[in-house]
């Protein structure tokens, strides 16, 4: 399989503390990879550095075997780096269907002036994100909740709808960060589902996340962090049986690691 | 969606009906003629207004467009006082000039958010000000006077708009020309907020962090908009220099940038002709408390503060709201 994300050497030092420590590994085509660790491990930092958000003091991100790393934000997204922010991270204001057609921005081929004058490229854009959008709401099920404002939106549909947002930009790859955080049974597994589905549309997918039996469930391979640096990596049951990931998490609970 | 299409085109024309023919008559059958010095005053002000609202928009508390009224009044003034270049070609102009200063403050500042942007912005008013105080070409404290009526302006030949010093009636001709570019301004607005720009620029006042994920240049949107509403603050400066002719560096103070501000929320920041409104409440509001005499701004200031409590979303919203409970 090609790989289409690869993360080397990299490090982020923020004056003395080194929150992301010489880490390393790839993401293949149409894989689901988490990145896991205890609190302050440096997995948001990582995930920051790899949607751009942030410059790596040394090391670098590429995507498809271009470098990505060091770029602003919005180039990477153009690059196919998208990620998904935790719920209340939307256009909160915006009904549920403007904030997935506004995401569309990245597929645009008129100009800012062309949709000020109303040209033909202009609208064919709009009904084609239009159609789009129409598209993804069905997928994530929200279809319902079209024309709804959307903060006022309930907690597990605010997180499909980061998602929906995501996809609109027609990634390579989505960065999800912490898809579960804060569901319940029921909805955790609703999520799950979700990104399978994704994952079935030849979406390659990365995740960070705390909600430990969702992830052993959701994940091709896993990557461990503990105090900035890669402890280990592999499939759900070798990292179950890894000891250094053992000793990482000891003292909390054994269904902590989905045991 | 056809209907409301011509509900939208009658409420236009009947707009455009009173702006140029019913005001007009009615002030020529009343003979009240200072009235046009006043509603051309809030024509103007409601363009920069508008500029204001613009950025409002992006998310951003614009307390300098006196600054850049300032500015677009001094660069007519001394084009057509020192060079001798015709009003109209110092128009845009003015306008441009305006626009590409804003450019170069706007890269470094409007990375900053909230309060932060709103002090900067006050300043920059105050900053101008200054600069007309100190530089020579803005001759100091004097300010320019004798600036001449703006002259006559033929396109191959022919006369389009005929010399305002011959006219009889130049208030008319200055009420004709604000009226046309607020006009223009607004038309501009309303077509900027409905298209894909207008959710744009509303991506970036509710989220910038992720405007900026879903690949939203937002650094060159915000300087766009800040362009865009600085040229109708210099646009708006030039005219005023022409009808007073005359400009001097108290001409725009911090107090006109802040009623700019005012006139935003006042009139409703979450609708396009809301600085229309809040302009024309608020120049004819503040005069109507003129037979008040001392007690003329603690009025003044007691109602704007029962109307940011009892409508935090403007005069407009209340429009809204009737048309809900239909």
């Amino acid at each position: 399989m090609a790989e289409m994300l690869e993360v080397s050497g990299l490090t982020k030092r923020f004056g003395g503390l080194v929150a992301v420590n010489n880490v390393s590994f790839s993401v293949r085509e149409k894989e689901i990879l988490s990145v896991i660790g205890p609190n302050g491990a440096g997995k948001s930092t990582l995930f920051k550095l790899i949607a751009s958000f942030l410059r790596p003091t040394t090391g670098e991100v590429r995507l498809k075997g271009e470098r990505i790393s060091g770029l602003a934000p919005h180039i990477a997204a153009r690059k196919g780096v998208v990620r998904t922010f935790q719920e209340t991270t939307i256009f909160k204001n915006m009904s549920v269907r403007d904030n997935v057609v506004i995401a569309h921005h990245l597929r645009s081929k008129a100009s800012l002036f062309g949709f000020f004058l109303g040209t033909g490229a202009a609208k064919a854009d709009e009904a084609a994100f239009g159609a789009s959008a129409d598209e993804i709401l069905a997928l994530l099920g929200l279809s319902s909740l079209a024309g709804e404002i959307a903060r006022n939106l309930p907690h597990g549909h605010l997180r499909a709808l980061g998602i929906a947002i995501g996809l609109a930009t027609d990634p390579s790859i989505l960065l999800l960060d912490e898809p579960f955080a804060g569901m319940n049974h029921d909805e955790t597994m609703r999520m799950v589902e979700m990104v399978r589905r994704l994952r079935e549309l030849g979406l390659t997918i990365l995740l960070v996340e705390h909600d430990m039996p969702a992830v052993m469930k959701i994940s091709d391979r896993l990557v461990v962090l503990n105090f900035g640096q890669k402890i280990a990596e592999g499939t759900p049951s070798e990292i179950q049986a890894n000891e250094k990931v053992i000793e990482a998490y000891l003292g909390s609970e054994d269904e902590a690691i989905g045991l | 969606m056809t209907f409301n299409r011509n509900i939208k085109i009658a409420a236009g024309v009947a707009f455009l009906a009173i702006v140029f023919i019913a005001v007009p008559a009615a002030i020529s059958a009343s003979g009240r003629f200072d009235l046009y010095y006043t509603l051309t005053s809030v024509a103007l002000l409601s363009i920069a207004s508008a500029g204001v609202w613009l950025t409002f928009y992006i998310g951003r508390i614009n307390i300098g467009q006196g600054a850049y009224a300032l500015t677009g009044g001094y660069v007519s003034a001394i084009l057509v006082v020192n060079h001798g270049w015709s009003f109209w070609l110092t128009l845009p102009v003015a306008g441009l000039f305006c626009a590409a200063a804003s450019v170069l403050i706007g890269l470094p500042i409007l990375r900053l958010r909230g309060v932060y942007f709103a002090m900067v912005t006050l300043v920059l008013t105050e900053v101008a000000r200054l600069l007309a105080l100190a530089l020579p070409i803005t001759n100091g404290a004097k300010g320019i006077v004798s600036i001449p009526l703006p002259g006559a302006l033929s396109v191959f030949g022919i006369t389009l708009i005929p010399d305002f010093a011959t006219l009889q009636n130049s208030r008319l001709a200055f009420y004709l020309l604000a009226a046309t570019l607020m006009v223009v301004c607004f038309a501009v607005m309303y077509r900027l907020v409905n298209s894909r720009i207008g959710k744009l620029c509303q991506s970036l006042q509710q989220n910038e962090e992720l405007a900026s994920s879903i690949g939203v240049n937002i650094a060159y949107l915000r300087v766009i908009a800040y362009a865009v509403s600085s040229f109708f603050g210099g646009v708006s400066g030039a005219i005023f220099a022409a009808i007073s002719q005359s400009i001097y560096p108290s001409s725009f103070t911090v107090t006109d940038s802040v009623n700019f501000m005012l006139n935003c929320f006042l009139g409703g920041l979450g609708y396009v002709f809301g600085p229309m409104l809040g302009t024309l409440v608020l120049y004819f509001g503040w005069d109507l408390l003129f037979q008040t005499g001392q007690f003329q701004l603690l009025i003044y200031s007691g109602l704007m503060i029962v109307l940011m409590l009892v409508l935090p979303n403007g005069l407009l919203s209340l429009a809204e709201m009737t048309r809900k409970k239909d």
